[in-house]
């Protein structure tokens, strides 16, 4: 047997995670060809590299297919219901900071809270015969947040990319996505809530609460774990 | 297997109790319409019912309740007054508890009648109630109606109480619009830049999306006005406050309603309805002076509910659903009625939580 690491399998995630590891004297890389999924583990015996896009880590850390992953704390709260009793946190690796924001267009001088929101979401509806519609691929981490601060008249249009433009294109009112300078929003004249912060995230190490270790794996992960400093 | 069957059997008897009062048997399709549920209950019913869908129909729901599809095939074509009954499984999306079913059995008994709802309220809690026979539960009772009496009777303007109405099932922003209202929240600092402007649309950018630059204007409009409205008086803010503290057996309650409806008379109506219920249900057997009224009952939980509304807990099982539970919910046959309304009450038990927390759950095992 062997440990199983998940990695993003591509970008600037993938380098960081490389980078973080090898501060740690394990060395992570790639094998073959740049386009095949296959990685190799220096530094330490046992240890497997999983390359997975970073949105399927969470679904196989709870499916106990891998034993460790790294993964934006965004992706575990979002895909997993109880995500604290399924995973655990080892970790902040420091990069990959983004939060997940609520944005309206700029020339809605008069929407600046949730408060603001709420109301306007009101007569929206009133006016346009449906609920305002908010452009998103976060699905539970927004439905449950608007939820707790009680927003109503509201519905979620699924948005896998370029969320930001959904207002434009009249497909969306209001958008709810991760965002870490900020640039593309005020590029397509949108605004954040003041207090329209749902989530901050970065990168993170979890590991899995299920998969048996054999005792061989046990001690593998006892070696990673120092190595790791953790 | 065998609890299965237990719990098929366990509904048939509740739902031969019903019959028995003259009710007719209704079905429901699994399938329902996602577009009716969204309309009615908003984006939250997306975490409690399963949602699937097809391109002819698009997005369906799994029933997640019997009451909307009773509702609808009454106001479809039901004669009056009636009095209905099903028996069948509903389906419940469960995102944080794996303990709670994600399916299970329904056996509810439903009530249009325009006639004497303190009768037909007291009629659906004594029946139920009998169904249960010797089961260990704890009954609650409640009445939104008191709540929404006193915000219309608020000494304040039409659309601050229409913005509370609206809030009525969900506390927290409720609370947060007294606090506005009343002004013991302050306004935000962006509010109050907005409102000094004499040109706010002065350096907004360009008009982007659906949301209309007269409707901007229309909402900042609504805002000075708002400004310019006194605040909710201290006297009145406390008096809400009381009205949700109210818990105690049904005698008690009333005195206590009737106390501070001296100071807020508007509550008084609703105050005589309560009265008439509860002596409609001590002429059904219900020891009133046991049963307890709390005047938040069911706020979070049953929406659109909004007068009568009651719950059967199980008495020393505190992690379990209600064992049973119902209300009169005349809002939704307004939603659904398209102006139409008829007055609505009714309830539903859970066979499967009554076996668990009766001794017979083991009989026929094995």
């Amino acid at each position: 047997m062997t440990i199983k690491l998940g990695v993003p399998s591509k970008g600037r995630l993938m380098e960081k995670t490389f980078d973080w590891f090898a501060a740690r004297g394990i060395s992570l890389s790639r094998s073959g060809s740049d386009r095949e999924y296959a990685g190799r583990v220096d530094g330490i015996d046992g240890v497997e590299l999983v390359l997975l896009s970073a949105g399927e880590i969470p679904r196989e850390l709870a499916a106990g297919r891998i034993h460790l992953g790294v993964t934006g704390t965004d992706l575990i709260r979002e895909k997993l219901s109880q995500w604290d009793q399924r995973v655990q946190m080892l970790v902040e690796l420091g990069f990959g900071h983004a939060d997940l924001i609520i944005a309206v267009p700029n020339c809605w001088v008069d929407v600046d809270t949730l408060d603001d929101l709420d109301a306007a979401a009101a007569a929206f509806r009133a006016h346009h015969g449906f609920r305002m519609r908010i452009a998103t691929k976060y699905h539970r981490l927004v439905r449950e947040h608007l939820k707790t601060v009680g927003v109503a008249d509201y519905q979620i249009v699924d948005s896998q990319g370029a969320t930001e433009g959904t207002v434009k294109n009249e497909t969306a009112e209001a958008i709810a996505d991760i965002t870490s300078s900020g640039e593309t929003l005020r590029a397509n004249h949108l605004k954040i809530l003041s207090d329209g912060l749902i989530l901050k995230s970065q990168a993170s190490l979890f590991r899995s609460r299920y998969g048996e270790l054999d005792a061989y794996d046990q001690a593998v992960m006892q070696k990673l774990m120092q190595l790791l400093g953790l | 297997m065998t609890r299965r069957l237990d719990i098929l059997a366990r509904a048939a008897q509740f739902q031969a109790v019903f019959l028995e009062q003259g009710a007719t048997v209704v079905e429901a399709d699994v399938l329902q319409s996602a577009d009716t549920l969204l309309d009615l209950y908003g984006e939250d019913i997306r975490a409690r019912a399963y949602v699937t869908s097809d391109p002819l129909r698009g997005e369906q729901m799994l029933r997640p309740d019997f009451t909307v599809p009773v509702v609808q095939m009454h106001m479809d074509h039901g004669a009056e007054p009636a009095r209905y009954t099903y028996n069948g499984v509903v389906f419940r999306r469960q995102e944080d508890d794996p303990s709670r079913a994600n399916e299970y059995i329904q056996v509810g008994y439903e009530v249009f009648d325009r006639s004497n709802p303190a009768q037909t309220d007291a009629e659906v809690f004594a029946l139920i109630h009998r169904a249960l026979g010797d089961a260990p539960v704890r009954a609650a009772t409640g009445d939104i109606g008191i709540l929404t009496a006193a915000v219309m009777g608020l000494k304040t303007t039409d659309r601050r109480k229409r913005a509370l109405m609206r809030h009525i099932w969900r506390p927290r922003r409720f609370r947060a619009l007294m606090n506005r209202f009343s002004g013991r929240a302050g306004d935000v600092d962006s509010r109050i830049a907005l409102l000094a402007k004499s040109d706010p649309m002065a350096g907004a950018g360009p008009l982007l999306g659906l949301r209309s630059r007269a409707e901007i204007i229309e909402r900042i409009d609504a805002l000075h006005q708002d400004a310019a409205a006194d605040p909710i008086s201290a006297q009145e803010v406390e008096l809400i406050d009381a009205i949700l503290r109210v818990s105690e057996t049904c005698p008690y309650a009333i005195q206590q309603l009737r106390d501070i409806a001296v100071d807020l008379p508007a509550i008084s109506v609703a105050i005589d309805r309560l009265s008439a219920r509860t002596d409609a249900l001590s002429v059904q057997g219900i020891d009133v002076d046991t049963l307890m009224f709390e005047a938040s009952y069911g706020r979070t939980s049953m929406e659109y509910y909004d007068g009568f509304v009651f719950g059967f807990h199980a008495a020393d099982r505190a992690d379990l659903s209600p064992i049973a539970t119902g209300g009169r919910y005349d809002a939704l046959t307004r939603r659904l009625g398209h102006g139409q309304e008829i007055p609505a009450v009714g309830g539903v038990i859970r066979p499967d939580l009554v076996l668990e927390i009766t001794s017979d759950k083991t009989g026929g095992a094995q």
